[in-house]
């Protein structure tokens, strides 16, 4: 799923200082399970900002609201009959919920709250790592079911390189090398042949490289 | 091993000598003096040349540049090249241009992390890895076309190296790797710098078994130890890097100004011991900023004069 951490209350209180309604807009969707921005984060974020602008004896008003999914038309519908009572909208939504819900309410200030970071998973509560950097073509079938993509600090298809040191990565000591993994999985599934081949240059087109990507599902369309 | 294209290494190497290569790294400025200056101290005592690309992830002057002050002052250069800042455009055209200027030995690397460097915040590139950088250059020699398809001609013609890490994890793939490199291209490699001797031998007995020692010329990685504290920052710092205890020790055994001698003295040995070893073709002496001392230890060990070829 996409992980994402909460932006520093700092950061928001700047961000809609200046304006006199605000709505915060949670997703119930990937935020909601890294606690990021789900209803509980859109409660604490609404309640924290309240009590500052008391403090502060600043007039703001801050309304709350959690819809099933912002990267979704439909239920961003749901805000249409309330949307234009607010100035802005801070949204706790990843990226593509921001961006989406911006599309959809042309003329609203729509601000992101949180910052999104990867594709990742949940190793244990509070704990995420990433997984896969959605290169379009996916090669995990030969790299023993773990991307070298996403896990090699150097992005390297036919590793490891001279720096990985007791199955820690060059660059940090608490990042695993990746290539270390992809070593003792290939190993346990009796496939280290597979290692000597050497890898072709990927082609990078399906990935960020060919430009921002669009999917058309033919079979899937009305 | 015959040789295919005008490069003096690969003729030394052919000609069955053990061959002496050396590195200079280029300044933090345009000064390029500095490069003339540090091959001016060297190149009566080495075969060919190194020079690194942006070592550390530190900007330096380029490595092309500096490549072609060397041949211009008729020297042999080894241009280094590391994928993590450049993209397959790029590092294709770098080549091309290389070939120009008649530089006919290539070192591909993948580069070190910019994390380590002066600009930890740049975007890195990695679009190819040194596997795929080794790759592209044989077939811009072999096939004299380019990744895109495009044909070259003339070619670009390269003696082609990389480098292998006998110390670094997980050991059991060293060998498979250096295998892959080879089948990738790779003619010749430089290896990192050795301290522990056990290993490399180890890793050299099963390279040998697989043969790869008649595949490519291995040269074997030789860094002097200047003091103690290098030798300790080596040992926990350096990633990759293998200094055995027995090392420190004996750096630090000495007094304070014996230290840079024993280092000396270290390497010679070094080189000495590993000249024996069935499968080491030559060395390749990384004196890091103390390029006075390379002709020291090349003669020391018994390694000057270097052969003439034409
Ligand atoms: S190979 Fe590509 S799609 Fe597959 S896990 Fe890695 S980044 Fe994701
Ligand atoms: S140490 Fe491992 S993960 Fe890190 S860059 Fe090298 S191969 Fe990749």
């Amino acid at each position: 799923m996409i992980k994402a951490v909460p932006k520093p209350i700092e950061e928001i209180i700047d961000l809609v200082k200046n304006f006199h309604k605000v709505l915060i807009v949670g997703c119930d969707g990937c935020v909601t399970v890294c606690e990021a921005g789900g209803l509980k984060e859109v409660q604490i974020l609404a309640a924290s900002l309240r009590l500052y602008f008391t403090q502060a004896k600043q007039r703001l008003d801050i309304d709350e609201a959690t819809l099933t999914r912002q990267c979704d038309r439909e239920y961003l519908g749901q805000l249409k009959d309330r949307i234009d009572a607010y100035d802005a909208v801070v949204s706790l939504a990843c990226g593509c919920g921001v961006q989406f819900l911006a599309e959809r309410y042309q003329d609203k200030i729509v601000y992101p709250g949180v910052n999104t970071c990867f594709m990742g998973v949940d190793l244990e509560r509070g704990v995420y790592a990433e997984r896969c950097q959605a290169c379009g073509k996916c090669i995990l079938a030969s790299t023993g079911g773990i991307c070298p993509i996403a896990r090699c600090s150097k992005r390297m298809l036919n590793g490891p390189c001279g720096g990985s040191e007791k199955g820690k990565c060059e660059v940090n000591p608490d990042i695993d090398c990746g290539w270390q993994l992809i070593f003792d999985r290939l190993k346990i599934l009796g496939q280290l042949d597979r290692f000597e081949q050497p890898v072709e240059p990927k082609n990078w087109a399906s990935s960020r490289d060919g430009g921002p990507r669009k999917i058309v599902r033919e079979d899937l369309r009305l | 091993m015959n040789s295919t294209t005008p490069s003096r290494l690969e003729k030394v190497l052919a000609a069955g000598h053990q061959a002496v290569t050396s590195e200079v790294g280029p300044p933090r400025n345009c000064d390029g003096s500095v490069i003339e200056h540090k091959a001016q101290m060297i190149k009566d005592y080495v075969d060919a040349i190194n020079v690194t690309d942006n070592q550390t992830s530190v900007t330096r002057l380029c490595s092309l540049a500096a490549c072609i002050r060397l041949k211009l002052m008729g020297l042999e250069p080894v241009l280094q090249m590391v994928t993590r800042d450049r993209n397959r455009i790029a590092l294709q055209s770098d080549i091309l241009g290389a070939a120009s200027f008649g530089i006919c030995n290539i070192l591909c690397l993948t580069g070190d992390h910019q994390h380590f460097g002066d600009h930890p915040n740049a975007v890195n590139v990695f679009d190819l890895d040194s596997t795929q950088l080794l790759q592209t250059v044989r077939m811009m020699r072999d096939e004299g076309h380019l990744l895109g398809g495009h044909q070259v001609e003339p070619r670009p013609q390269m003696f082609i190296g990389a480098a292998a890490n006998p110390f670094a994890d997980p050991f059991e793939i060293r060998v498979p790797r250096l295998a892959k490199k080879a089948a990738a291209g790779a003619q010749f490699i430089q290896t990192q710098c050795i301290y522990n001797m056990e290993k490399f031998k180890l890793w050299l007995k099963l390279a040998r078994e697989r043969g790869l020692t008649e595949k490519v010329a291995i040269l074997a990685g030789i860094t002097p130890m200047k003091n103690v504290g290098m030798a300790r920052y080596m040992k926990n710092r350096v990633p990759g890097i293998d200094v055995p205890d027995e090392i420190v020790k004996r750096i630090g055994g000495v007094p304070k100004e014996k230290q840079a001698e024993e280092g000396i003295k270290l390497a010679i040995e070094q080189i000495q011991e590993l000249k024996e070893e069935e499968g080491v073709r030559g060395f390749h002496i990384m004196a890091i900023e103390w390029e006075e001392k390379v002709p020291e230890i090349v003669e020391r060990a018994g390694l000057y004069p270097r052969p003439q070829i034409n």
